[in-house]
């Protein structure tokens, strides 16, 4: 992996973090990507929503864990010795939150140009797609890209349908994954 | 050179409310009728050194004020004033108004300009009031030939003065000796560092004596180095109502460069609570050294991970070093602990006044003893402690304390007094606030408690239950009980602002004699005393000040109150019981009160038992913040590490039970 620094990392090209769910592969920015880590049991928190795994301690700070899955609506898995927790930094109006994200499996890092990303179609107004950033086409894979300040800085939650909705009507080419 | 000032505003900002803080506590201590002259000259030069600052930073409106104060201080420093209630009172009234602006400064906000505008008025109306009508002392004061009081030196230093084996310091010494000298230092000659000879000297210094001292003595001082040196005298003549002489000393250059090597102690006195803190040199030095030993104990534990094979001799090696290691992060954690900690006069500093203004208000006569006053305490709980100490040390002047006529009648003295102190008692800090007045009136409260339905027509309550009725929250509206006792206004808040910062109250009255209210606070809000109890699989912390008791309860003890709640009865008093699994949703063993056990916790004064699975360890925890990564849990104030690495989250008992209140509603309504 080529050393990345900010000046490289401009507007027109950022690297991203892809990792897959699901079948599917999706991209993080990857300045927002503390690090990499192992499934750990977590401390359950009391009438947390049902995608909240918990809280863990990461080197002294509570840090909580978000299953990707059930937040986008998929089924889970059963969490094993592969499963990864993503560990991003969330940029929030006055502060930034560290959190977990529970995936299947980190995939890649690679460069898109912005030009390259198309957006993502439009469902009409009762699908809310803020939290996809846009799509794009890496190695003959589509890559969805997450705007994670917005998937996981507010309280707003995806509707459990609409992603599946997504991905159903693109017409994504299931044979990379397959 | 061109220095940006703001920089150093906040530096200004500081010293100033230290400054203030400083004249409100002297001209509180002031003895009016035999003013020491040590007191006004301290308020003076409190006064004077805001003057400068202002004018250096431009803070005119600061500076004009400042320099009406200065004058009349003066006036009143070189007799040509008597001291009065009156100057006290607005002196005072000037203070509160400064601390106001420098506020405004601080937080580019507004401050009350009427009322500076007004102040400004009588000062300069006293001030012009006596120009006209001079007494004696004004009368008595040579026109011209005026002795100076101080003396303005100009030192400039040779450049071989060093080499010629003389110390300006020596002189600087000699100096002090005759009086109080103000050193600043000029750098502005400095060479650069490679063209730098330490045998040279190419300091310059202002120095400032206040003294009565004829120029000839002054000049003595010098005698040695006159002929190598540049010196030049000018008298002092600071009772001058011209701003001209002090602005100038500090000019807008000078200033940030003369701050760092200034000589002026630092002040004693402190007085506002600011997100910076002071630290002592001596507490910095300790955490360098703890961090030392730390890392030497480190590097020991390394050698012995790096031997291939642990034997007996290095087994023991590193049984020591685990040991040290246990030693030194305990060391540690105290060092760090008392970089947080501040002596309680930073809250005790506002009394005086407080209960000065309240007593004239209320015409009272109260005086107001301090103890204790160096105690330590966590600057974030010191903060937190002083509006409920307000509210109570208010309370017992208000209520407490009776009128002068009153205490006569009673054969008490007619001044009143009013204690605080403040004292370390294993591992917590005690603050007690007693007053001699009247004590807690039992048969008007216990009568304002059965008209509120609080107790029981025919119920009668030992004295020390009636004084817990002060804090229920029923007795909290000023008109319920001011007019009868007025003990209670507003003590169930006080008493959860203390309960919040993990303390405890308590209250202790006799009839004619006074009452003492007892603060007992932890140290620090970053630990705390935790029970842990398990709830099925999951651990959590509950603070132990607030468990009263621990129990099983037969099932003959349960009693079903309605649908959903749940009462036990402990010796004559039925409990709610929280069943904590259902509020939280987790599985737990103890579905049932009979099957598990009931922890009695207090919760604002209410005891509520908490049905948990079993008991584990009692241990110090450190708090962490859930809301700074997550969101706030209702039931949760926070979470902790457990020693194996693990998180458990700590109980708010209060929220608990509030949440499963909420719980309860909703079930009724479904």
């Amino acid at each position: 992996m080529a050393d990345i620094t900010l000046e490289q990392q401009t507007e027109a090209n950022q690297q991203y973090l892809s990792f897959v769910m699901a079948g599917e592969e999706y991209g993080l920015d990857i300045l927002s990507v503390q690090e990499i880590r192992g499934w750990e049991a977590t401390t359950v928190l009391p009438n947390a929503p049902v995608y909240v795994k918990g809280v863990i301690n990461l080197r002294g700070t509570i840090v909580p864990i978000i299953d990707l899955r059930q937040k986008f609506g998929i089924k889970t898995l059963e969490y094993g010795a592969t499963t990864v927790v993503i560990v991003v930094k969330v940029a929030l109006e006055q502060s930034q939150k560290v959190i977990g994200i529970v995936v299947d499996a980190v995939s890649d890092v690679f460069s898109i140009d912005q030009d390259e990303i198309r957006q993502a179609p439009d469902f009409g107004a009762e699908t809310d797609l803020k939290f996809i950033k846009g799509l794009a086409n890496v190695q003959d894979k589509m890559v969805i890209l997450l705007e994670i300040n917005r998937l996981l800085g507010s309280d707003m939650l995806p509707d459990p349908a609409t992603l599946s909705n997504i991905l159903n009507s693109l017409d994504l080419p299931q044979a990379a994954s397959a | 050179m061109d220095i940006d000032l703001s920089q150093f505003s906040q530096v200004f900002f500081e010293e100033s409310i230290e400054g203030l803080a400083v004249m409100e506590s002297e001209l509180l201590k002031l003895d009016i009728a035999a003013p020491e002259p040590e007191t006004i000259n301290t308020i003076f030069r409190a006064a004077h050194s805001i003057k400068g600052g202002s004018a250096t930073f431009g803070f005119t409106s600061v500076a004009n004020f400042t320099h009406l104060l200065e004058t009349l201080l003066d006036q009143i420093r070189d007799g040509q004033r008597q001291m009065t209630a009156e100057h006290v009172d607005l002196l005072l009234a000037s203070v509160d108004l400064l601390r106001g602006m420098i506020d405004a400064l601080m937080n580019k906000g507004d401050y009350d300009n009427d009322k500076a505008q007004q102040l400004q008025q009588r000062l300069s109306k006293l001030l012009a009031e006596d120009a006209k009508s001079p007494t004696k002392q004004v009368d008595a004061l040579p026109p011209a030939e005026e002795q100076p009081n101080g003396w303005q030196i100009e030192f400039v230093a040779g450049v071989d003065i060093l080499r010629c084996g003389n110390d300006p310091q020596l002189m600087f010494a000699e100096l002090r000796e005759k009086g109080e000298l103000d050193v600043r230092l000029q750098a502005s000659q400095l060479p650069p560092w490679h063209d730098f000879d330490p045998e040279s000297c190419y300091l310059s210094w202002q120095l400032t004596l206040h003294a009565n001292v004829s120029l000839d003595e002054v000049k003595e001082v010098f005698e040695w180095v006159e002929d190598e040196c540049q010196i030049r005298y000018q008298p002092l003549f600071e009772a001058e109502p011209t701003t001209e002489a002090p602005i100038a000393e500090d000019t807008a250059v000078d200033k940030p460069l003369v701050k760092a090597p200034d000589l002026k102690s630092v002040p004693q006195n402190k007085g506002n609570e600011s997100s910076s803190i002071r630290v002592s040199t001596e507490k910095i030095d300790m955490l360098i050294n703890m961090v030392g030993e730390l890392v030497i104990t480190q590097a020991m534990l390394g050698q012995i991970g790096r031997q291939d094979e642990i034997g007996p001799e290095s087994m023991l090696l590193l049984q020591q070093g685990l040991e040290q290691l246990a030693s030194h992060t305990r060391d540690l954690q105290e060092s760090v602990m008392q970089i947080r900690m501040l002596p309680i006069s930073f809250a005790f500093n506002r009394f005086p006044r407080l209960v000065r203004d309240i007593g004239q208000q209320l015409n009272k006569k109260v005086e107001l003893e301090l103890k204790g006053e160096d105690t330590e305490l966590d600057k974030t709980v010191l903060e937190k402690i002083v509006d409920p100490m307000v509210h109570l040390v208010r309370n017992s002047l208000d209520h407490g304390l009776e009128s002068p006529e009153t205490r006569r009648k009673f054969g008490k003295a007619e001044t009143g007094t009013i204690t605080l102190n403040a004292f370390h008692q294993g591992g917590n800090i005690v603050i007690e606030i007693t007053d001699d007045g009247a004590g807690l009136n039992t048969a008007k409260i216990l009568a304002k408690a059965r008209e509120k339905g609080l107790v029981g027509a025919d119920e009668e309550l030992s004295d020390e239950a009636i004084h817990q009725l002060i804090f229920k929250p029923g007795f909290s509206t000023a008109d319920a009980v001011s007019d009868l006792s007025g003990r209670g206004v507003g003590m169930d808040v006080v008493k959860r602002n203390i309960h919040e910062l993990n303390g405890s109250i308590e209250l202790s009255s006799q009839p004619g004699k006074g009452s003492r209210i007892t603060i007992r606070l932890p140290l620090t809000l970053a630990i705390l005393d935790g029970q842990l109890v398990r709830i099925g699989r999951h651990i959590y912390v509950v603070p132990l000040v607030s468990i009263y008791e621990s129990l099983q309860v037969a099932p003959s003890r349960i009693n079903r109150l309605g649908e959903g709640q749940e009462l036990i009865r402990l010796r004559d008093e039925y409990l709610p019981v929280v069943k904590v699994h259902q509020v939280f949703n987790h599985d737990a063993e103890a579905r049932e009160i009979k099957d598990g056990l009931v922890m009695v916790v207090d919760n604002s004064n209410e005891k509520v038992g908490l049905l948990v699975d079993e008991l584990l360890a009692q241990q110090q925890v450190v708090i962490k913040s859930l809301e700074d990564n997550y969101t706030r849990i209702p039931g949760i104030s926070g979470a902790t590490i457990l020693g194996d690495g693990t998180v458990a989250l700590i109980i708010d008992v209060a929220g608990l039970v509030n949440l499963a209140g909420l719980r309860n509603g909703k079930e009724h309504a479904a």
